[in-house]
């Protein structure tokens, strides 16, 4: 059971100080995810939905609670110690891309490799084997700006695929996407998961994207609400 | 991440950046060319004098009335007239060390030829001149010593005088009014060439007592040059010329010289002294212009940082670490500065070139002024890199992300 578990969240509390005011974003969230899950976290605005995601790509530290990822505790890692997880373990994938301008895809798919010790040749190999698993294959040389809304998200999921990793995080993934190119997206995380077993967890506020995933968390005012099995 | 990857991250956020990179880089260009430029003025100025001294000849003694060591006090070297004719003779007749001396007086005066007009150093000097300063004849011939003795009204043109007043006509034999007297031109001195700030050429010798007794109505010289019998006897040739001349002035022992000797290795150096100060200053000045551009290169870095925070904060999220991000903005910074440091040192070189051949100028660039404009450069990058380059590293993920 322990082995099988990639993400076990204690009592996650985050307290942003703004000036005098206090903003207890994340009130004690206390959640396992097992290792080839879907989740989905739903909630409505300002709810804490980001706020979790980053704490879970190691971006941003708890104020208090424990945060053991595949089986380390990383709540109390420092800087450089968060830097390697999210280069080794974690893959991100933006509402807005945040892709590298006038940067090509195949570049902007190596980005993760510059940091970690692979070397050129087999960097230009792995990103070329991820862009074709999202079907980009022949696009590698397109620049940022020649490429559509949805053909970005997919460079973007590229890039969170190259380096393997154990989880990848989408913040709103489909937000800035019609419905059929969201889709399109959702149907790449899906069989991702399905096939290769890699774990994801994203935000939504789409109903319809949510049904993707096998299960949705609901967050209110940073306390998980409920939790719906999708039955897939 | 490695030094490689590193660089090669920092070259093509670069290349990706052209225009703002090369406007970076002007600055830079500017100032290593500046450097570079001024610089080479000083070492022309530099080679300059020091051929002259070559030319001069290194056995060359200089005796002048004043004493040296009080010689602020007294009012400046040669403002005596306790140097006579006879001491130079005297040097001649008993330092076996010395075989040629010219007693000189100079005066500044008009020169006329029919009807062109002509002002002009006068150098009152002795027949042995020539030999003394290595100096030849071009047309027509020296002064002799009968004809220095008998205060005969001769003169030989230097080259730039004869072109003015004669205009290449023949001027052997020829009569020109100096003060309104008549000098016969004997011959035209050989051209020594613009060098440097003044011509060498735009003088008129005249045997000395001529100089003397028509042009100045004095009985004292005011120099006299002497040419020791080879370069090793030269401190020789100075210690005789001290104990003829204490013994002729009266001088007590322990008491003050009234004159001075100086060699030409002495008067060399300081002459060199004085053309490293200006080197040193010119590129002193030219420096500023680096400072400047590299405060420019910081500011556009600073820019770039804020400019880039998105990029900053992709690059933290899939994984650069503090040190990455610091080591790619300060090798972007002194990717920058070298470039323009190259850039700049060919400015350097062609304005150089440009200056001697549009001025009368000479400009020297050496390889080590090359180097040290490189290396300059390289340092700006670094010590103006760095602080943008930190902010870059400092800034949190997710602020970054987040930035609009
Ligand atoms: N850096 C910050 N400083 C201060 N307060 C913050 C910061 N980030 C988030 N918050 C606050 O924490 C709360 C949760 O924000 P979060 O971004 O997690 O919401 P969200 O559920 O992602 O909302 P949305 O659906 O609009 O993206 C909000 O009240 C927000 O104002
Ligand atoms: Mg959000």
């Amino acid at each position: 059971m322990q082995n099988n578990v990639l993400i076990e969240l204690n009592d996650i509390k985050k307290i942003y100080t703004v000036g005098e005011s206090e903003v207890h974003a994340l009130k004690g969230v206390s959640y396992s995810i097992r290792k080839g899950d879907m989740v989905a976290i739903m909630g409505p605005s300002g709810s804490g939905k980001s706020t979790m995601m980053n704490i879970i790509g190691c971006l941003d530290k708890p104020t208090a609670g424990r945060y053991i990822l595949e089986g380390t505790e990383v709540s109390t890692f420092d800087k450089n110690q968060l830097a390697r997880i999210r280069n080794k373990q974690i893959g991100f994938v933006f509402q807005t891309f945040n892709l590298l301008a006038r940067t090509s895809a195949l570049e902007n798919t190596e980005l993760p490799l510059l940091y970690s010790d692979v070397n050129a040749k087999t960097a230009k190999e792995m990103a070329m084997k991820s862009l074709e698993s999202v079907g980009l294959k022949g696009r590698e040389t397109h620049k940022t700006n020649q490429l559509s809304g949805g053909e970005r998200q997919r460079v973007a999921i590229a890039r969170a695929l190259v380096n393997s990793p154990a989880v990848i995080l989408a913040d709103e993934p489909t937000g800035n996407l019609d419905t059929k190119t969201g889709d399109e997206i959702m149907k790449i995380f899906t069989q991702l998961n399905e096939s290769e077993g890699i774990t994801i967890i994203l935000v939504t506020h789409d109903p319809e994207v949510a049904e993707f995933a096998r299960r949705s968390i609901h967050i209110r005012d940073g306390l998980i609400e409920r939790i719906e099995e999708n039955g897939r | 991440m490695n030094f490689i990857k590193t660089s090669r991250v920092a070259l093509m956020a670069l290349a990706r950046n052209k225009m703002r990179s090369f406007l970076t880089a002007l600055g830079i260009i500017i100032g290593v060319g500046a450097v570079i430029a001024m610089v080479s003025i000083g070492q022309g100025a530099k080679a300059d004098v020091e051929k002259r001294f070559d030319e001069m000849g290194s056995n060359l003694l200089f005796v002048r009335p004043g004493s040296m060591s009080f010689r602020g006090r007294h009012g400046g070297g040669g403002s005596y007239q306790t140097m006579k004719e006879a001491d130079a003779q005297a040097i001649l007749d008993n330092c076996d060390a010395v075989t040629y001396v010219s007693p000189n007086v100079n005066t500044r005066s008009q020169v006329i030829y029919q009807n062109k007009n002509w002002n002009s150093s006068i150098y009152g000097v002795g027949h042995s001149y020539p030999i003394i300063r290595n100096w030849d004849i071009q047309d027509g011939q020296f002064f002799s010593e009968q004809q220095v003795k008998a205060g005969q009204k001769v003169c030989i043109l230097g080259s730039e005088v004869y072109e003015n007043l004669f205009e290449g006509a023949p001027a052997i034999g020829q009569v020109v009014r100096i003060k309104r007297i008549p000098f016969r031109v004997l011959g035209v001195m050989e051209a020594k060439g613009e060098t440097g700030f003044m011509s060498r050429d735009d003088v008129i010798f005249i045997p000395f007592k001529t100089a003397m007794m028509r042009l100045l109505g004095v009985d004292s010289i005011q120099s006299i040059d002497v040419s020791a019998a080879s370069l090793d006897s030269t401190a020789e040739a100075q210690a005789q010329i001290e104990e003829v001349l204490r013994i002729r002035h009266k001088i007590a022992p322990g008491a003050e010289d009234d004159f001075n000797v100086r060699n030409m290795s002495d008067i060399a150096e300081s002459a060199s002294e004085s053309t490293r100060i200006l080197t040193i200053l010119l590129g002193g000045i030219a420096s500023i212009y680096l400072l400047v551009g590299g405060i420019g290169i910081m500011n556009i870095m600073l820019v770039s940082v804020t400019e880039r925070i998105r990029e900053i904060g992709i690059r933290m999220s899939v994984g650069a670490k503090e040190r990455d991000i610091l080591l790619q903005f300060l090798t972007e910074a002194i990717v920058l500065s070298l470039l323009g440091g190259i850039l700049g040192i060919f400015l350097g070189i062609g304005s150089a070139q440009l200056i001697s051949r549009l001025s009368p100028m000479q400009t020297v660039v050496l390889p080590s002024s090359i180097a040290l404009a490189f290396l300059f450069s390289g340092s700006v990058g670094v010590f103006f890199g760095f602080y943008p380059a930190r902010k870059a590293s400092k800034l949190d993920p997710i602020d970054a992300l987040r930035y609009e």
